[in-house]
């Protein structure tokens, strides 16, 4: 399914790593490790194909993303670093607008159920502003609970801010949706062991110089 | 290939960079060489305009300056083009040397146009509708100028870069079309340019080789600068190591 | 794909609705702006009808390249960007939605407040039609073209200035023209052209600007 032939990434003048190649299929889980610095965002970008790599190419069921692009985006599911929430609008809105844009509508009863499966459920008119940054993370995590059809998801550390209680529930999210059959990309700082069949670990080891 | 040479070997920066320079140093030479030949002509040979006496000598800079200031706009919105169609890192670098030596000659095309007004309009500055497309030519060399300078990473630079100097080459019929129309519009103080008398054989002759001088002139400029910024951007890589080491 | 259009302005209007002062800005710096000239050049009225047009022009295109920097600081600032170029839909299309809304949020109020700007310039009244009518089609192709330049300096230092510098070039030919429809209407010629060059150039704005734009942010996020 998801496939990296060759992989360069230079940032500036720093070649942060080159010749990786691994395959994803479906069912499998891939943690991204490496030090701050190592590249491990950079890696998560070029499998988005946000950023264009300097050699090689990132593949999904064979043709490049880089031709495949809204074909492959509506298929893949990104939670980068940063949350995309907005702080004039609610929780529900923000989560609506997350779904909207990845391509599918999803009802109001959906938005606030998948609100409560991360605990916020109670937040959902409350406009984003008030929220701590734990919440914030777990709304833009809401999105996952509404996304069991993408047979892709790349999560850049998902388990930043939260608590003992949310990282639980967000592990078992991704454990059992790498169980329906799907493929997750994930990079953490956290040393936690998610329970799924495949679990392929690629270091990147230190920083780049 | 039919030819039997691999014109895409020059278009990697390792195998450009000795050729520039024996290029540079080359069209350097004959830039001097046509442009003292061309101002030789046009001050000494030219014959005097009946009209506006000696003043109208500034020509042989003016018009080749700006001739030279729209041309290589053009080609420097088709290095952008390559370079974002092939993803060939010279052709950003092409690009970029060019701006200066562009925006240069646009300086010097107003510059001598507004010393040519002075005797001929009376006034610095008309605003006669090729004057004013130089002008904003001008803008669209600082903007160019402005937008790679506030870039720290050379690739983002570059292609961000090539979208604007294609945005900008697709104006620049409008803008100058446009700007006609005003003036044409405007018609108040305006004395054409266009109403010049029948230029002499001499006139003509100088004039061309001015324009060849500035063109050798441009190549040179450009390819010394594309050096640079080649040396600049790739030193860590291994041919600008050898050739930094063996003190060149 | 047209859906995500119309989702991304109804959001980007909810969004400008909740922060209602932005808006009022871009429109108080309008009226500012063009309330100065008289206050420069005298109140002599025939002096006043001559350069109205110029000065509602000029001004209605410094206010809304002031408001470019906001059509996606924000969104880029917090990672709904990012979500916008991995979209289901061509980023073209968000792009082209967004700078719709944006031109409702600017461009619209400046267009319907301009009448009243000409009154204080002693424009004759039968020529604030025409007025309205150059705005309408030349405050968007400002916004289309406005956008290329927020796209490509998105997140750059001084970008403020710098996309003056980038897009005031740009915008000259709908300035020549667009003030050159009210003069046509007051020498007896008719604004007719020029609206139609207008026009045209409006909708050769909005079959590119977008696409282009769309490209110039994919640079940006790179």
């Amino acid at each position: 399914m998801l496939e990296a032939i060759d992989l360069q990434c230079t940032r500036g003048e720093r070649t942060l790593f080159s010749g990786l190649d691994f395959r994803l299929r479906g069912g499998e889980l891939l943690r991204i490790a490496g030090a701050n610095g190592s590249g491990k965002t950079s890696l998560l970008r070029l499998l988005c194909g946000l950023l264009a790599p300097a050699g090689g190419s990132v593949r999904w069921h064979g043709e490049d993303i880089r031709r495949l692009r809204e074909e492959y985006w509506g298929r893949l599911v990104y939670i980068g670093h940063a949350n995309a929430i907005k702080d004039d609008l609610t929780a529900a809105e923000n989560l609506a607008i997350a779904c909207a844009l990845g391509g599918h509508r999803v009802a109001a009863g959906a938005l606030r159920s998948a609100l409560d499966q991360l605990g916020i459920g109670g937040s959902e008119h409350r406009p984003a502003r008030v929220l701590s940054q734990g919440q914030r993370r777990r709304v833009a995590l809401a999105r996952l609970a509404l996304s069991e059809h993408s047979p892709l998801w790349i999560l850049d550390e998902p388990f930043t801010a939260l608590d003992a209680r949310a990282v639980d529930i967000v592990q078992e999210m991704i454990a059992s949706h790498v169980a329906r059959g799907a493929a997750v990309v994930y990079t953490t700082h956290v040393e936690l062991e998610i329970a799924v069949a495949v679990a392929l670990r690629i270091d990147l080891g230190a920083a780049a110089v | 290939m039919s030819s039997g040479i691999n014109w895409f070997k020059f278009s990697s920066p390792a195998s450009f960079y000795p050729l520039a320079k024996k290029l540079a140093v080359g069209f350097g030479t004959l830039a001097v060489v046509f442009c003292a030949v061309g101002l030789y002509i046009g001050f000494f040979m030219a014959p005097t305009d009946h009209q506006q006496g000696e003043s109208y000598r500034i020509i042989f800079i003016h018009v080749p300056a700006a001739w030279m200031s729209m041309f290589i706009y053009l080609v420097m919105a088709f290095w952008a083009g390559m370079g974002l169609a092939f993803n060939t890192r010279l052709s950003g670098m092409m690009a970029s040397a060019l701006a200066p030596t562009g925006a240069m000659f646009t300086f010097i095309a107003l510059w001598t146009g507004s010393l040519w007004g002075k005797p001929t309009w009376g006034t610095w500055w008309v605003w006669d509708a090729r004057l004013t497309s130089e002008l904003i030519l001008l803008f669209l060399y600082f903007g160019f100028l402005a937008l790679q300078a506030a870039i720290d990473d050379p690739r983002r630079a570059d292609r961000a870069g090539a979208v604007l100097a294609l945005v900008g080459v697709v104006n620049v019929p409008i803008i100058y079309f446009s700007v006609k129309w005003w003036n044409t519009l405007h018609q108040g103080a305006s004395v054409s340019l266009s109403s010049a008398p029948t230029m002499a054989t001499t006139m003509l002759i100088g004039m061309l080789v001015m324009v060849f001088g500035f063109w050798f002139y441009s190549i040179a400029a450009v390819l010394m600068r594309a050096r640079c910024i080649m040396l600049e951007r790739e030193r860590n890589s291994e041919w600008a190591a050898q050739y930094l080491e063996s003190g060149a | 794909m047209l859906e995500t259009a119309v989702f991304v302005i109804r959001r980007d209007l909810l969004l400008a609705m909740r922060r209602r002062s932005d808006v009022l800005t871009v429109l108080l710096f309008f009226v500012i702006v063009v309330s100065l000239f008289p206050l420069g050049v005298g109140p002599e009225p025939a002096l006043l009808r001559t350069i109205a047009p110029g000065v509602i022009w000029v001004a209605a295109l410094l206010a809304s390249m002031l408001a470019l920097s906001r059509v996606f600081a924000q969104d880029y600032a917090d990672g709904t960007l990012e979500q916008m170029l991995l979209s289901a839909s061509p980023l073209s299309v968000i792009v082209a939605g967004k700078v719709l809304a944006h031109w409702l949020m600017t461009g619209l109020p400046l267009v319907l407040l301009a009448p009243v700007l000409a009154l204080q310039f002693d424009v004759p009244q039968n020529f604030l039609g025409e007025l309205m009518l150059s705005l309408l089609l030349g405050t968007p192709a400002l916004s289309l073209i406005g956008t290329i330049g927020a796209a490509l300096t998105l997140g750059l230092r001084g970008g403020g200035a710098l996309v003056a510098l980038l897009v005031l070039p740009l915008y000259i030919p709908v300035l020549i023209i667009g003030a050159g429809a009210l003069d046509a209407a007051a020498a007896g010629l008719g604004a007719g052209a020029h609206l139609l060059l207008l026009g045209a150039f409006l909708v050769m704005a909005a079959a590119f600007a977008p696409w282009v734009a769309a490209v110039a942010l994919r640079i940006a996020l790179e």
